[in-house]
């Protein structure tokens, strides 16, 4: 069928696949080696990423980030973002991304409030239900 | 001449055929999809996060929990058997590319393949997912909860291992009969009673001088507090009020019951999209065995679903995320 072609670069050009096929077989490989990266991390906790930046462990950082680029590749290679326009894909991430973070914003926000009302000791509040 | 020019354009755009962004109705509408499921599943997600912040100092440590394999027995093994789910729905997220990748070449024997490893691979994943479940519901220690909901779990002195409520609480020959609305008061019921009432633990507490009590406020390096013998006692005496075995939606043995409401409502709405997933997956390939897409010289449908099961991939790997690593 025409009109099909595909990027074949992934990490902006440092790889190049010679078929679509290949690519997905990179991006897979990329994908477990991530997993397997989060899974060993998950079980040893290695303790100098114990330490806390901006009021969460480093180590948790790691995995949000490494979340974030196994969300990329999924989306970009296995769902063809990076062969549709690219105002679609401003409209669709954009769109997502602005509202999750405005979202996570004013929750988690919220929740640190509540939390040190309930943890401050001169408060008549207890956690205790 | 510009006005010409504009007049047949026109007329061209709307009579119909048009690909606006350059993708057809049905795939753009499923990304319109994608996108408000996906707000649906981050609204789940951050009241996950809150909830979690709030009791960000004493929330179950996923690693205690999820520490079963199935077929192996009495190993601790944290994060192997979710790594392997992940990995099941990355797979069949590949051969759903490579399904899609061979509908664009038109060729019919290889989207069956795909398409039927897929399908496969999701009912694995929902298999697992239901054995997690099960095992969760189960439970396997017990706990004490005490008068205002909180937790109370037993250590090992020594080795400071886990130790089951089953392993030393004592049976004493009164036991109360659980009451059914038949042999009392006709619209009143209770559920099914523990295996064992506080006294009972009390006892066999009393009797094992090498158990301990531990709660679930985290100390400074992010693990449980144990208390010592004396308050452990003193704490189980004064305010233990009932035994909890496994996780439902009132209370669980593992901490906090927003954890287990929280497990439930997630991967119970993540499993039932991939159960949906699977549904519309058979469908698809029911289609392209009776030549359908052949017919149609297009194999956009099992695109559009496509589209469809890589997002039900995407979000797990956030459930996993913030369920079992984080």
């Amino acid at each position: 069928m025409a009109g099909h072609a595909h990027k074949l670069e992934i990490f902006r050009g440092l790889i190049k696949f010679k078929s679509n096929t290949q690519k997905i077989i990179g991006v897979l490989i990329l994908l477990s080696i991530v997993t397997l990266v989060e899974v060993v991390l998950g079980i040893y906790k290695p303790e100098v990423l114990n330490q806390s930046f901006a009021n969460l462990k480093l180590l948790n950082w790691v995995f949000i980030i490494l979340t974030i680029v196994k969300a990329y590749y999924i989306t970009w290679d296995f769902m063809h973002m990076r062969d549709e326009t690219s105002i679609l894909r401003r409209i669709v991430v954009w769109t997502a991304v602005f509202l999750i973070l405005y979202l996570s914003f004013i929750f988690i926000q919220e929740a640190g409030y509540i939390f040190d009302e309930f943890d401050d000791p001169s408060n008549y509040i207890k956690t205790d239900f | 001449m510009g006005t010409t020019a504009s007049t047949t354009s026109n007329e061209k755009i709307w009579n119909g055929g048009n690909k606006p962004l350059n993708a057809s109705y049905g795939k753009m509408m499923m990304w319109f999809f994608i996108v408000s499921d996906a707000l649906t599943f981050s609204g789940f997600i951050v009241s996950y996060g809150f909830a979690r912040f709030k009791f960000a100092d004493s929330w179950p440590i996923a690693d205690e929990v999820f520490t079963h394999v199935p077929f192996i027995h009495g190993q601790e093994l944290p994060m192997i058997y979710v790594a392997f789910m992940t990995f099941v729905l990355i797979m069949s997220s590949v051969t759903m590319v490579m399904a899609v990748d061979a509908g664009h070449k038109m060729e019919k024997s290889k989207v069956t393949f795909y398409m039927f490893l897929t399908i496969i691979g999701g009912i694995i994943f929902v298999g697992s997912q239901a054995w997690e479940w099960a095992t969760f519901i189960k439970g396997d220690y017990g706990a004490v909860k005490t008068k205002g909901g909180n937790i109370l779990q037993f250590l090992d002195a020594e080795t400071s291992k886990r130790v089951s409520v089953e392993d030393f609480a004592f049976e004493f020959s009164s036991v109360r009969n659980q009451h059914h609305s038949y042999n009392g008061i006709w619209y009143d019921n209770e559920g099914s009673l523990p295996t064992y009432n506080i006294d009972e633990v009390i006892a066999g507490f009393e009797a094992n001088p090498n158990i301990l009590v531990r709660k679930q406020i985290l100390d400074e390096n992010g693990h449980k507090t144990i208390l010592s013998r004396e308050e452990s006692l003193n704490v189980l005496k004064e305010t233990g009020v009932s035994i909890v075995n496994g996780a439902n939606l009132y209370e669980n043995e593992y901490g906090v019951p927003l954890f287990a409401n929280f497990f439930f409502f997630i991967t119970g709405f993540h499993g039932f999209h991939v159960f949906s997933g699977i549904v519309l997956n058979i469908i698809i390939f029911f289609n392209v065995i009776i030549g359908t897409y052949e017919k149609r010289k297009s194999y956009e449908m099992v695109e559009k679903v496509g589209l469809y099961w890589h997002f039900v991939d995407l979000v797990w790997v956030f459930v996993f995320t913030f369920f079992y690593l984080v």
